[in-house]
């Protein structure tokens, strides 16, 4: 029973990714071409200031997308695991979910037309005398993680309501109780309990945006480039595979390095959770 | 963490969906707007879907991802179900069952590259077939996340009492299980379904010359904003809440033989 998906992901799963690892060590030759002899030259490549300065960058759009969104996400979690009557519970979860469900490219261009040289936003601080000039709004950062908090907040919420659902309330009331303050009850009981939401939202987020590329491709046009930009140009403009390969590589070890990351973090967790 | 705050959070959901709901509401309002302008109200008027509808390239790159995401939907339930019998019920290996979600982890742009150079190693020609099996990868995994989360709701007794009583296992299995498990199926195949319709980069590298309709959205978005594209997010929006009302009215319990609580919450 396990053989036929297995098979299909030995072969449509494992092989690609052995074969992107090998290709990132052979050279790149003209038109495209793979020449078949190992070399360590796109590793060097890949280390060059210019290419780990994307590196960077990307990381660092993505660790903010997934801070704004465990912001954002954890009151309207504890809104929804809590205040919430049964029935709007359900509601509250469908309204979260259902922007998720439309095409991410649509939402990511319902944030052009609001934000372009002659979009809504310019349109309304225009007509309200606020500004003279439209405003670029676009093609930066706080464009593109904007978009990515935008398109990925939902993956955040649901997580954490999981978490928060399933926690007794009882225990926060005993502590209260007690003569915990509330900030410290939230800090020693409740958090700990959640660490496994907050952990996989946070997973959740990270991953689609530190990969992404439509975002910043639309939204960051070309002044605020991520690693899958790159990727994509190696791959379908430059047509260096070898060179493409090796960013792949690159944008793998930073996310294995996230999971070892994960695994302790919830490790700990689970240790303080017995401890106290 | 008391009642004084409550309306204060409550402001915030308010807020909360605002932001979600109000670029999308505003995209809807500017279907129906007679002008090219986004800040420009000239009346209104149905003109973009007109034109939308005359768009062949549009309708052909819908065509073609139905047909994507039909054969991915079936490829990966198959694959995805079996797969979930096959960890539920006759492995205990923690290896395998976390395993199961690795495919979900991997970044699209990862997935894509590494089968465009898979597919262009053993020379199959990129189009339908290979964004059909791409989507199969990680639709595979969702199905068998879903469907397992069902099987493990499922009171093994019912099945054990047909056994019991004679009925073999290949009937016990269509009469009993599956039924019961129906439901985990369904919402499985319309959460792949409505995945592959939507999903863009591990397409956009497997998919060559061939067209999906949000390949075609993102030609139609960098060639510039057009009112046509709004049209196009609005009818989205109306399918994927069918969709969704759908898939709710099927999951859900109903009557004296539904399940019993607990096994939904999951």
């Amino acid at each position: 029973m396990l053989a036929p998906a297995l098979i299909w992901w030995a072969i449509f799963l494992a092989l690609p990714m052995g074969l992107v690892l090998a290709t990132a060590f052979f050279k790149g030759g003209a038109y495209g071409a793979i020449i078949y002899e190992p070399t360590l030259r796109n590793l060097g490549r890949a280390l060059d200031p210019l290419y780990v300065g994307v590196l960077w960058h990307s990381v660092w759009l993505a660790a903010l997308t997934t801070a704004i969104c465990l912001l954002l996400g954890y009151p309207a979690a504890v809104y929804i695991a809590t205040r919430a009557s049964a029935r709007t519970r359900t509601l509250l979860l469908v309204l979260v979910i259902l922007p998720f469900w439309t095409n991410f490219l649509i939402r990511t261009y319902a944030w052009i037309v609001l934000l372009n040289r002659e979009g809504v936003v310019n349109g309304a601080l225009e007509g309200l005398g606020i500004v003279d000039e439209p405003l670029s709004l676009l093609y930066n950062d706080a464009a593109v993680v904007l978009g990515l908090v935008y398109g990925y907040l939902p993956l955040m919420i649901l997580p954490l309501y999981a978490a928060i659902e399933r926690i007794n309330p009882e225990v926060l009331e005993a502590a209260t109780d007690l003569g915990a303050r509330p900030l410290r009850a939230l800090r020693t009981v409740m958090l700990p309990l959640i660490i496994p939401g907050i952990v996989a939202g946070c997973v959740f987020v990270f991953v689609p945006s530190l990969g992404n590329i439509p975002v910043p491709e639309l939204l960051g046009g070309g002044r605020s480039e991520m690693i899958g930009n790159l990727i994509n140009r190696q791959f379908l403009t430059t047509r260096d595979w070898p060179f493409g390969s090796m960013l792949v590589l690159a944008l793998m070890v930073i996310l294995m390095a996230l999971l070892v990351l994960q695994s302790f973090v919830l490790r700990r967790s689970r240790q303080v959770g017995i401890d106290g | 963490m008391g009642e004084p705050r409550r309306p204060l959070l409550a402001v915030y959901m308010g807020a909360l969906f605002a932001f979600l709901y109000l670029p999308i509401a505003i995209l809807v309002v500017l279907s129906f707007n007679d002008s090219k302008l986004a800040t420009v109200w000239r009346g209104f008027s149905l003109r973009w879907y007109e034109e939308l509808f005359r768009d062949t390239e549009v309708l052909l790159s819908i065509r073609t991802t139905l047909v994507i995401a039909i054969a991915a939907t079936v490829l990966s339930i198959a694959f995805g179900t079996l797969l979930a019998f096959g960890i539920e019920r006759y492995t205990r290996s923690p290896a395998l069952e976390n395993g199961v979600y690795l495919p979900l982890l991997i970044p699209d742009v990862v997935t894509g590259i590494g089968l465009l150079s898979f597919f262009a190693t053993i020379s199959l020609p990129l189009g339908t077939t290979t964004v059909i099996i791409a989507h199969s990868v990680w639709g595979t995994a969702f199905a068998a996340a879903i469907v397992r989360t069902r099987l493990r709701g499922f009171d093994r007794s019912i099945e054990e009492a047909s056994l019991d009583l004679g009925v073999r296992e290949v009937p016990t299995f269509l009469r009993i299980t599956l039924p019961a498990i129906s439901p985990g199926i369904i919402a499985a195949a319309l959460v792949v379904f409505t995945l592959s319709i939507d999903e863009f980069i591990i397409a956009y590298f497997t998919a060559g010359q061939t067209v999906t309709f949000p390949i075609q959205v993102y030609s139609m978005i960098r060639f510039g904003v057009t009112p046509e594209i709004n049209a196009v997010a609005t009818l989205m929006l109306l399918f994927s809440m069918a969709l969704i009302v759908g898939a709710y009215l099927i999951a859900r319990p109903r009557g004296p033989r539904a399940a019993r609580p607990g096994e939904e919450t999951e």
